[in-house]
C-alpha cells in the first residue's frame, strides 16, 4: 500500500480546480507559489483572507487560492476590493492581477486607491503584454518590443510601475522578478503585515507569447535575462528604476506608514457617535 | 432630540432624493459608493452625512464603474449596498451590473433619469433609460426595476428595491426622474417596527458542503459572505454550482443563464406591482409610470367627468413588465394610450401584448411631463 501524502501547502490551493490554465514556463505559478509560502510563513488566518483578481492569465489566481475569492470584470479588482475592505476592515484583502488589468483598463482605480491609502495589497504579475488575449501590447511593453499589435516594434513609452505607485501614495512598493523567489516571498510577508495601500510588481515570464515574439522562446531564456540584468538597488529613486534589456532594477522602493482610509473613516464614525451620545 | 442613529419616523416636507436616501437607511443599507451627478447628487450628499451616523460607509469613488464595483465588494462583505446616478453614470455602471447579475450580488442602483442621450439635459427630467435598465449590460438576464412617482414612493420603493435585491440576489434598480427627485412633498416615515425588511437567505449547511451557486426551489442560492469561513469562489465567468469557471460547457451556460432569467420570470407574480384606477369598465386604458402617471391620473378623471370610460394602469414595477395584466386590458379596451418622456420605450412592451388593440403613443421630451389636457386629448381621440 502506498501511503497517501498531501503537500504541506495544498490547503492553500483549490486542488479540484487543477489543472491550471497556465503554459509551461509561465511565471504565474511562481507568483502563486511565493504567495502561498508567504501565507504559510505568516500563519495567515485563511478565514479572514480574500483574494481578488481581474481578468487575464494571472487573473485566475483568485480561483486557485483556497480562501474566499472573487474574479471581477477586467480592470475592476481594486475597486471591488475597496468595497470589501471598507465594509469589513478586519479582512486581509489581496489583489493579484496583471499589468494590463491593473494599469491599462484599471489604471484609474489603481492611482485613486493608492492616493486614498485604502488598505488593500496589490501584486502585479508584469509580463509586458496581454497574455490571455494572445499577446498584444500593453502599458508596460518595452519600447521596440514586438507584440501581435506592435508588429513593427512598440513606439509607446511604458509605465514605470514602481515610480507610479510611489508617486500615487503607496506606503509600500517593491519590484522583484520571478527569479527572486525568497526576496519576493519576504516582500509579500512584509506587505501583508502593513496597514495601507501596498504594491509589489513581479516581473514574470510569458515565454509562450511575449518571449516567442522577442527571441526568448522558453521560460528558462527569460529567466536568464532576469538573472543577467537584475540589479538590487533597494530604496533607490523609483523614478530611475529602469527595465531594459541590459538592466532591471529591483528591490524595495518605499516602506513608510500613514493612516489608512478605512482606519480614518472608522475613527470618524466613532467620533460622530460619541458626540451624539454626549 | 432624537438620537442620531434613529430613523426619521414621522411626517416631513422633503425632496425625493433625500427621501430615497432615508429609504435606503431604513432598509438597512450601510454602504454607499457613488460619483456626483445631477440630478442624483443630493442622495450622495445626504448619505455622506447620514451613513456614518449609522456606522455605515460613504465613499466617493473615482467614477461610476468603480462605484458599482465597490458596491458589489461591500455586498459580498455582508453589507446592504447601493449607488445612485443619472444616465451618463448609469451607462458606465452597466459593466458591473452584469457582474452583479452573474455573481448574484444583491445591491440597489438608483438612476435619476434626465434628458439624454449623452450629457443631454442634466437638470431636466426624462424616462429615456427604461430599456437600458432592462437590457443595458450585455448577455441575457432579467432583473427588477421600480418607478416611483412621488416623494413618498422614493422612500417606499427604495426600501422595496432592497427587499427585492436581497430576496432574489439581483441588482435592483430604482428609476426616478428629475422631477420626483427634486420636488418637495409630504413624506411619512413609519416607525421601524412597521417596516418590512428582508435580508438575504443564509446558508444552512455545514461549511464544507456549501455550494455558493446551488439554488433552492425558488431558484435563488443562499448567500455566504466573505470572512465567514466558507472559502467560496465567485466569478463573472460562466460557472457551475461550486462557482468554478465552466468556459467551454454548453450545459453549464444553458443551466446558469436560464436560471438567472427564470429566478425573476418564475417569481414575477410575487414581484410585480401596479396601481389600477377606474379600469374595471374602461374602454380606454392609459398605461403610465413615474411623474407622467400623475398627469395621466388627472387626465383619466377629467375624461370620466366628460363621460369617457377611461382608466389608468400605473406601472410601479417596470421590470419584470406586467404583461399578463396588459394583455387582459387589451382584450377589454378599445385602445391603450401610453404617454412617456422618451421616443417610445415601454410602449413597445405594451404593443407586444396588445395584439389587435390599437396603442397610441404620446411622446414628450424636455422640461415638462405631459399636461393632463394633452393626455385627455389623446384619450378622447381614441375613445
Ligand atoms: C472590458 C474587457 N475588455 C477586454 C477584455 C479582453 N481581455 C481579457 S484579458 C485581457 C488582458 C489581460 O492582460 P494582463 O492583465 O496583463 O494579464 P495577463 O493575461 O498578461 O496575465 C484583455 C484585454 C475583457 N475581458 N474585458
Ligand atoms: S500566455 Fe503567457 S502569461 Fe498566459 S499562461 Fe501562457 S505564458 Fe503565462
Ligand atoms: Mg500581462
Amino acid at each position: 500500500m502506498v501511503e497517501q501524502v498531501t503537500h504541506p501547502l495544498s490547503k492553500y490551493l483549490r486542488a479540484d480546480m487543477m489543472p491550471h490554465i497556465w503554459c509551461p514556463g509561465c511565471g504565474n505559478g511562481i507568483v502563486l507559489n511565493c504567495f502561498v509560502h508567504a501565507l504559510d510563513e505568516l500563519k495567515t488566518d485563511l478565514d479572514k483572507l480574500v483574494v481578488v483578481s481581474g481578468i487575464g492569465c494571472i487573473g485566475r489566481t483568485a480561483g486557485y487560492t483556497n480562501t474566499d475569492s472573487f474574479h471581477t470584470t477586467h480592470g475592476r479588482a481594486i475597486a471591488f476590493a475597496t468595497g470589501v475592505k471598507l465594509a469589513s476592515p478586519e479582512l486581509e484583502v489581496v489583489i493579484v492581477s496583471g499589468d494590463g488589468d491593473l494599469f491599462a483598463i484599471g489604471g484609474n482605480h489603481f492611482i485613486h486607491a493608492a492616493r486614498r491609502n485604502i488598505g488593500v495589497k496589490v501584486i502585479c504579475a508584469n509580463n509586458f503584454n496581454y497574455g490571455m488575449t494572445g499577446g498584444q501590447l500593453g502599458p508596460t511593453t518595452p519600447l521596440e518590443s514586438l507584440t501581435t499589435t506592435s508588429p513593427y516594434g512598440n513606439i509607446e513609452h511604458p509605465f514605470n510601475l514602481v515610480h507610479l505607485a510611489a508617486a500615487a501614495g503607496a506606503i509600500y512598493v517593491a519590484r522583484w522578478t520571478t527569479l527572486h523567489v525568497r526576496r519576493l516571498t519576504q516582500s509579500m510577508k512584509k506587505m501583508m503585515q502593513k496597514e495601507g495601500f501596498c504594491f509589489i510588481e513581479v516581473i514574470s515570464p510569458c515565454p509562450e507569447i511575449f518571449g516567442r515574439y522577442n527571441k526568448m522562446r522558453t521560460g528558462l531564456e527569460m529567466m536568464e535575462w532576469f538573472k543577467k540584468a537584475s540589479v538590487v538597488e533597494s530604496f533607490s529613486d523609483p523614478a530611475k528604476a529602469e527595465i531594459t534589456k541590459e538592466k532591471i532594477v529591483v528591490g524595495e522602493f518605499v516602506d513608510t506608514q500613514k493612516l489608512s482610509y478605512e482606519k480614518l473613516f472608522h475613527e470618524k464614525i466613532a467620533q460622530i457617535n460619541e458626540r451624539s451620545i454626549q | 432630540m432624537p438620537s442620531k442613529r434613529s430613523l426619521l419616523t414621522g411626517a416631513h416636507f422633503m425632496n425625493g432624493d433625500v427621501a430615497c436616501a432615508e429609504g435606503a437607511i431604513a432598509a438597512g443599507c450601510r454602504f454607499f459608493a457613488g460619483y456626483p451627478i445631477t440630478p442624483a447628487t443630493e442622495i450622495a450628499e445626504h448619505l455622506s452625512q447620514r451613513m456614518p451616523e449609522f456606522g455605515g460607509i460613504y465613499i466617493q469613488m473615482e467614477d461610476e464603474i468603480a462605484s458599482m464595483a465597490a458596491v458589489l465588494g461591500a455586498s459580498y462583505a455582508g453589507l446592504k449596498a447601493m449607488t445612485a446616478t443619472s444616465g451618463p453614470g448609469f451607462s458606465l455602471m452597466q459593466e458591473n451590473i452584469g457582474l452583479a447579475v452573474m455573481t448574484e450580488t444583491p445591491c440597489v442602483i438608483v438612476d435619476i433619469m434626465r434628458g439624454g442621450p449623452s450629457t443631454g439635459q442634466p437638470t431636466l427630467p426624462g424616462q429615456q433609460d427604461v430599456m437600458q435598465a432592462r437590457w443595458g449590460s450585455h448577455g441575457d438576464y432579467a432583473t427588477v426595476a421600480l418607478a416611483p412617482s412621488s416623494v413618498q414612493e422614493m422612500f417606499d420603493l427604495t426600501l422595496e428595491a432592497f427587499n427585492l435585491a436581497e430576496t432574489y440576489r439581483v441588482p435592483a434598480m430604482l428609476l426616478g426622474d428629475e422631477i420626483v427627485a427634486h420636488m418637495y412633498e409630504k413624506l411619512v416615515i413609519p416607525p421601524p417596527d412597521k417596516l418590512r425588511i428582508v435580508n438575504r437567505k443564509r446558508p444552512n449547511v455545514p461549511r464544507e458542503e456549501y455550494m455558493p451557486f446551488k439554488p433552492d426551489e425558488d431558484l435563488v442560492p443562499p448567500m455566504a459572505c466573505f470572512g465567514e469561513g466558507y472559502h467560496f469562489h465567485a466569478t463573472g465567468l460562466t460557472h457551475d454550482e461550486r462557482g468554478y469557471p465552466q468556459t467551454s460547457s454548453s450545459e453549464a451556460q444553458q443551466k446558469l443563464v436560464t436560471r438567472l432569467c427564470n429566478k425573476i420570470r418564475k417569481n414575477e407574480d410575487k414581484i410585480i406591482r401596479v396601481e389600477e384606477t377606474m379600469l374595471d369598465d374602461a374602454d380606454v386604458a392609459v398605461v403610465a409610470y413615474g411623474i407622467v402617471a400623475r398627469s395621466a391620473l388627472s387626465a383619466v378623471r377629467k375624461a370620466r367627468e366628460k363621460g369617457i370610460k377611461a382608466g389608468l394602469l400605473r406601472l410601479i414595477t417596470l421590470w419584470p413588465f406586467p404583461e399578463k395584466r396588459v394583455a387582459q386590458l387589451a382584450e377589454q379596451t378599445k385602445a391603450i394610450v401610453v404617454p412617456e418622456m422618451n421616443c417610445g420605450q415601454m410602449v413597445l412592451e405594451v404593443e407586444r401584448k396588445a395584439k389587435e388593440t390599437p396603442v397610441a403613443f404620446l411622446s414628450k421630451l424636455g422640461e415638462e411631463p405631459h399636461t393632463p389636457l394633452e393626455i385627455l386629448e389623446e384619450i378622447r381621440r381614441n375613445s
